[in-house]
């Protein structure tokens, strides 16, 4: 039953990727690009995600179980350091470069392009490499 | 921006919202999807099945209807580099535009509210370097 919400999750997500246009790097890059023709649809797309979800965090919050009865599992940090920020602004960097993130990079997957997969097979291996490295510090 | 393009992006976001919902309230789990593709790739057999269930539906309707015609790097090697990054900063900062910027600040948490604010910077000065040059 889980295998089959988180596909019908994954198909909503993806789906809203593919009809907001956020899959096209052009709409990406042209949002972050505020000295040209200036691409708002990023910052709808975000507003309108994060007004639907929020409901779902508070209604999680007061129960602890999902309507499923799996365990909630929640990011239980607060603390704002430097292995946030410093990572934050690598991510940028590389969002800034392709005009991908993880999300639209999944789905652009399916496109079959060669310069979809790298960038995907280097998205895996930062995530490995680093992962590792936080694990065995030093 | 023409009204259809701005509806369409809402009625997007609407979408995610809902899928980000869905994940959180069935599955109890938040849908971010650099951590759900780091775990899927490390984590014990037994729980990698419903990542890997999230990763396949996010690419599902791409398959059924296609990608458009998206303008993707024009290099492999920026393609390389930008995934680089994107896959290092993303797990030392603990999430990216679905983690942070959706579900984080849906969840109104101050660190994803810091780390969306430094991604969009970094990025947005990427941007003009990459796209109009140095010109210091």
């Amino acid at each position: 039953m889980r295998f089959l919400t988180a596909l019908v999750a994954g198909v909503l997500f993806g789906g809203g990727l593919l009809l907001s246009g956020m899959t096209d790097p052009a709409n990406v890059l042209g949002f972050l690009d505020v000295s040209g023709e200036w691409r708002p649809q990023l910052a709808l797309v975000m507003a309108g995600a994060a007004l639907v979800a929020a409901p779902a965090f508070r209604i999680v919050r007061r129960r602890h179980r999902s309507l499923l009865g799996e365990p909630v599992t929640l990011p239980d940090r607060t603390r704002i350091d430097a292995h946030l920020l410093t990572g934050a602004a690598i991510f940028g960097v590389g969002w800034g470069i392709a005009g991908i993130c993880p999300g639209p990079g999944i789905v652009l997957l399916a496109s079959g392009e060669s310069v979809a997969w790298i960038f995907m097979a280097a998205t895996a291996i930062g995530l490995l490499i680093t992962g590792r490295l936080r694990s065995n510090p030093g | 921006m023409t009204l259809a393009v701005a509806l369409r992006a809402l009625e997007g976001g609407l979408l995610i919202g809902a899928g980000a919902a869905t994940l959180l309230l069935l599955n109890g789990r938040v849908a971010g999807v650099s951590g759900i593709l780091a775990n899927a790739l490390e984590a014990q057999p037994g729980e990698q099945g419903w990542r890997l269930a999230f990763l396949c539906g996010l690419a599902l309707p791409a398959l059924v209807f296609g990608v458009g015609h998206p303008q993707l790097p024009a290099s492999w090697v920026m393609a390389l580099l930008a995934g680089l990054l994107v896959g290092c900063g993303t797990r030392l900062g603990s999430g990216c535009t679905s983690g942070h910027g959706v579900c984080g600040l849906a969840n109104l948490s101050r660190r994803s509210l810091a780390a969306t604010a430094v991604f969009m910077v970094t990025a947005i000065i990427t941007v003009l370097l990459v796209r109009h040059g140095w010109r210091p």
